[in-house]
């Protein structure tokens, strides 16, 4: 039988097409028995999270896509009439708005768990990049879908975002007017927005399949923060870790559910109800919730060029974040020093969203400062030093150490199985 | 690869366990797989639904139709759900034409009252819709190609049909529709 994959599979079907092209076997080794450590704390179940969070943004973008039209004379009634006429319209477009905030909050708690446990350091610097390219991804797309509705914020969010690039000399000019296809933003501005938009949800699912790859090369991070020394250490993905993320999906659509049908605009703007006056910009002018820490660093510099790099350069730092922290010791449990300045640097990004819902008077713009500084400071200045001077706690000799007791005791059926596996 | 994670992958090692607990672990399979089923069907159909005509697509599925300019001979098309509606102002002798056809020469067997309206035999009102692969039939303006029945005649394969829109040569396999209508008064129509 050469030229055929051997397949474990008995069912005759699967196992035809298992010989002929080995996705069954595939799965089950990534998603079936892919060892994973046993320690997993529910910090792991966001990256599943965002996974089905992109699915079903993807999904309901595509339904909406059917009955949205990108154009500057229709797309605000287009979008009125999704919301009226079309069978359950409001639930897919309410779906797809709310879908953005949770698959922010869903991917910065992702992140935060990175920061905690460590999980960007060595030997998972290539993963953690590739998180920071998702995140700057999922920012644009966010952006774009944004402005689709053509309301007031829509539109002059559009403005705003892409005059950014105007802070840059010489190239800025051309490089704006490009970005609008025109000298303002207008109907090729929204046509090209709604094209990338549709377009980079699936880059996207492309670049989260590399994610995935490299996160299966490496293997899971853990909250311990050590590697993964015998097979005790793990258990089979599934039925472990399928039934673990299960549980964290049913809590996440209880939540989105919540949001959906309870508080549908409760993180919408008021202003997006009126549409798009290219002759007349809002009062009182913000982002959406989870852009709003970067827009307060974009305000805090009192310098146009400076804001718009310290505002690129608040993302880019994370790609050099695994060389910034000069600490072996991952998880920060085990790191009392470093511990404290991860609250910092939370709250500080926490007071840094306040503030970019605030007008920038009084103690909205000192505050503004303090927290740019810090969060610099933080990824700079704090994680090179403190690695150096930390005396980091005594670590576990395995994972399943302290789960097992001293002896390691009567092994639980998974990892009875465990010897026979190859990895 | 160990085996009893291919053979049963919700429980591996757990193959020792037969009998007594099989039959509880099949019945919380099976409540599981209708959970999901429900809720993959609950999902599901608001999105399918979604392509369903909407409100304001089904708030245009009537029209009304003013037939006084419609001289005796002539016909008009009108639109209806965006489909072209025949409208024709027969003749006697179209009429009679139509009625005095033998049901063994139709391919469709339909007498031409059940076609029009009691009392408003000079019009006949159609979907003008061929029933072969769906174009629209020449004959309405008297300048067309009538067919050899002298109602409408399909350009892309040539079927034929009679005064009364009834096919009587193929390939079409049915006569023309007859969409729901209603005379308001003698010289207005409401189509839908």
């Amino acid at each position: 039988m050469a030229g055929l994959h051997k397949s474990e599979f008995t069912n005759p079907v699967i196992r035809w097409v298992d010989t002929r092209m080995p996705v069954f076997t595939m799965m089950q080794k990534e998603y079936g028995s892919f060892p994973t450590p046993r320690n997993f704390n529910y910090f792991w179940n966001f990256g599943a999270l965002a996974m089905v969070n992109l699915m079903i943004m993807i999904i309901t973008g595509i339904f909406l896509a059917m009955n949205y039209a990108p154009n500057t004379a229709m797309a605000f009634d287009s979008v009125q009439r999704i919301m009226r006429d079309v069978n359950y319209g409001w639930l897919l477009r309410y779906v797809h708005q709310n879908g953005a905030s949770m698959f922010f909050i869903v991917v910065y708690i992702h992140i935060f768990r990175g920061l905690y446990y460590g999980s960007y350091k060595y030997p998972r610097e290539l993963l953690w990049m590739i998180g920071v390219v998702l995140l700057i991804l999922m920012m644009a797309t966010a952006f774009m879908g944004y402005v689709l509705p053509w309301g007031q914020m829509s539109y002059w969010g559009a403005t705003v975002i892409t005059n950014l690039f105007s802070a840059f000399p010489i190239v800025g000019d051309p490089i704006v007017t490009w970005l609008w296809g025109g000298f303002s933003v207008d109907n090729p501005t929204l046509n090209r927005f709604f094209s990338l938009h549709y377009l980079l949800p699936f880059v996207l699912v492309g670049v989260t399949f590399l994610h995935v790859v490299a996160l299966h090369i490496t293997g899971s991070n853990n909250p311990l923060g050590i590697d993964v020394k015998s097979p005790q250490d793990t258990l089979p993905f599934h039925p472990y870790y399928t039934i673990k993320d299960s549980v964290g999906i049913c809590v996440y659509l209880m939540v989105f559910a919540a949001l959906v049908f309870f508080a549908p605009n409760f993180l919408g703007d008021p202003n997006n109800f009126i549409p798009a006056n290219p002759l007349q910009t809002p009062a009182d002018i913000v982002p959406e919730w989870y852009f709003l820490p970067f827009y307060a660093i974009l305000r805090s510099v009192p310098n146009k060029l400076g804001g718009v790099c310290m505002m690129f350069g608040s993302l880019l730092v994370l790609f050099v974040l695994p060389w910034l922290d000069t600490s072996k010791v991952r998880s920060a449990r085990f790191r009392p020093l470093y511990r404290p300045f991860i609250f910092v640097l939370v709250v500080s990004v926490v007071i840094l969203g306040m503030v970019g819902a605030h007008r920038p008077e009084g103690i909205w713009v000192v505050l503004g400062r303090v927290c740019t500084a810090y969060y610099f400071l933080h990824f700079l200045v704090l994680l090179p030093i403190i690695g150096k001077f930390e005396r980091p706690l005594p670590l576990p000799e395995s994972i399943s150490k302290p789960v097992l007791g001293g002896g390691g005791g009567p092994l639980p059926a998974g990892a009875a199985a465990k010897p026979m596996e190859k990895a | 690869m160990a085996d009893s994670s291919v053979t049963s992958p919700a429980f591996p090692g757990a193959s020792g366990h037969a009998g007594h607990d099989a039959g509880k672990r099949d019945f919380l399979k099976l409540v599981t797989a209708a959970g999901a089923a429900i809720g993959v069907g609950a999902i599901a159909w608001p999105l399918i639904d979604s392509m369903n005509p909407s409100a304001d697509v089904l708030a245009l599925s009537s029209v009304e139709v003013d037939l006084t300019p419609v001289v005796e001979g002539q016909g008009i098309t009108v639109v209806w759900r965006g489909k072209p509606i025949f409208v024709r102002h027969r003749t006697p002798a179209e009429i009679k034409e139509a009625q005095d056809v033998k049901m063994s020469d139709l391919i469709e067997p339909q007498p031409d009252s059940a076609r029009v309206k009691a009392g408003h035999d000079q019009w006949i009102v159609l979907i003008g819709i061929c029933t072969h692969l769906g174009c629209i039939p020449l004959g309405n303006k008297p300048t067309d190609p009538r067919g050899e029945w002298g109602g409408w005649f399909c350009p892309c394969h040539g079927s034929q049909y009679d005064t009364s829109g009834r096919v009587r040569h193929g390939p079409a396999p049915l006569n023309l529709n007859v969409p729901p209508y209603a005379f308001m008064s003698d010289t207005r129509v409401k189509i839908g």
